[in-house]
């Protein structure tokens, strides 16, 4: 066995750390089986809470640093929503404000050591962007009716043009869920990923110190892509939202 | 030896199941988005009902205390710049009235002094006077006992002399000496 092993050299499984399994023992993964995902969903709430509830509720005029935290949370979406969908963007304040916190505290509690990333997993992205797809959809039709097919119809090029930029407005449009939720998984699970691999590679003793650095490192890099990918997942919903409340180009 | 051949390859099955995306496992697919729907839920729940009309009044009580505390300041800036004319105002009338007192005082104190110097002036004059008066006396009763003096002198030197005085020559003598040295 002992050999076998000398053989099989070094064991990569840099994907195990998103593998579901219930928070109880061991049986299926039925739908509503409590598993690591759920429970750092949870924790995800409960940090959000603590950040914008329980830090808030001393109103203070001059804020302590966990108010201080919330209230430009609160100030960079507000502004973000104002700046790019508008001011009628800012009544869907509150439903960009959730993606966003959910986004960026799952993803800065993914980078805790042994936790699990729920924003790692496609399931997850592709939900909140499909959200976002068919609510930005409606909302566009609900409030210009078939004038936001105009959305497709690119008037400032030539009328020749027009169809083929239509066709292809139109593809991009539907694109768009496609990217906007794979972009923010693949990007939090790659970065968590080759975390894994350097990881592995610390094995080696040659290496090791090597591996500790380049770890080192890639956390840095994906504290960094933790917070961007959440603002660019929201600044995309403000934009495709802005799309939605003005659709003529 | 078969066996375990058979067992390795089916752990190395189930290791490459494992390594494979549990990203792409479909089987997991209805939790997560079970999951995920009601965290969402509880998460807008929670920031609409609370945390952002929370933060949203305590912004707008901030910009409101901002602003009214910048209207006090402007308020009492405006209230000592008043105070401060006031105050300089109140300066110049003090000085004004100062200078106004202190004139009529001069010009009372003048009259008064003018006054005194010409009721001074008069005494002296009207002392000078009598002093004038007095001195003209005293002369003239110098003058008189000059002549008295003489006059007893000289009788008795014509006395000595041995001879009888006549008064009346004797006194005509002296007073005819005493016109000339008189003059």
């Amino acid at each position: 066995m002992a050999a076998e092993e000398q053989s099989e050299g070094l064991q990569f499984h840099p994907m195990e750390q998103f593998t579901l399994e219930p928070l109880f023992g061991d049986g299926p993964i039925h739908w509503y089986t409590p598993t690591n995902a759920t429970l750092w969903m949870g924790i995800a709430i409960l940090v959000i809470v603590l950040l914008l509830v329980i830090g808030t509720r001393r109103r203070a005029i001059v804020p302590n640093r966990t108010q201080s935290i919330g209230e430009l949370a609160y100030g960079f979406i507000y502004t973000m929503v104002e700046d790019v969908a508008g001011k009628e963007g800012v009544k869907y304040f509150p439903y960009i404000m959730t993606l966003f916190m959910f986004i960026v505290t799952a993803n800065f509690l993914g980078l805790i050591p042994l936790s699990f990333s729920t924003t790692s997993h496609i399931a997850v992205t592709v939900v909140m962007a499909l959200l976002v797809f068919v609510t930005v959809t409606l909302i566009g039709f609900f409030k210009h009716g078939i004038g936001f097919l105009k959305l497709f119809w690119v008037s400032s090029a030539p009328l020749a043009l027009r169809p083929v930029l239509a066709v292809i407005e139109l593809i991009s449009y539907f694109v768009r869920p496609v990217s906007h939720s794979i972009r923010l998984a693949g990007n939090v699970m790659a970065g968590h990923a080759v975390i894994e691999v350097f990881a592995t590679f610390g094995a080696i003793l040659a290496i090791a110190p090597l591996s500790l650095i380049g770890i080192v490192a890639m956390f840095g890099m994906d504290v960094l892509v933790a917070f961007v990918q959440a603002y660019v997942f929201t600044i995309l919903t403000c934009v495709y939202l802005k799309d939605a409340l003005h659709p003529a180009h | 030896m078969a066996t375990s051949t058979s067992e390795a390859a089916a752990e190395a099955g189930h290791a490459a199941e494992k390594a494979g995306m549990p990203q792409l496992d479909f089987a997991t697919f209805p939790n997560q988005i079970f999951w995920l729907l009601v965290t969402l839920v509880v998460i807008y729940f929670i920031l609409s009902r609370f945390a952002l009309p929370r933060i949203a009044s305590v912004l707008a009580e901030r910009q409101g205390t901002i602003t009214g505390d910048l209207a006090m300041a402007e308020e009492l800036k405006q209230k000592a710049l008043e105070a401060e004319e006031a105050y300089n105002r109140a300066l110049a009338e003090a000085r004004a009235e100062a200078q106004k007192i202190v004139a009529e005082n001069k010009a009372r104190m003048q009259t008064e002094l003018d006054a005194a110097i010409a009721k001074a002036d008069a005494e002296i004059a009207a002392k000078l006077a009598e002093s004038e008066a007095a001195i003209a006396e005293i002369r003239k009763g110098a003058v008189k006992a000059v002549k008295q003096v003489a006059t007893e002198t000289a009788k008795e030197v014509v006395k000595v002399l041995g001879f009888k005085p006549d008064p009346k020559l004797i006194t005509k003598a002296v007073t005819e000496r005493l016109k000339g040295r008189a003059q």
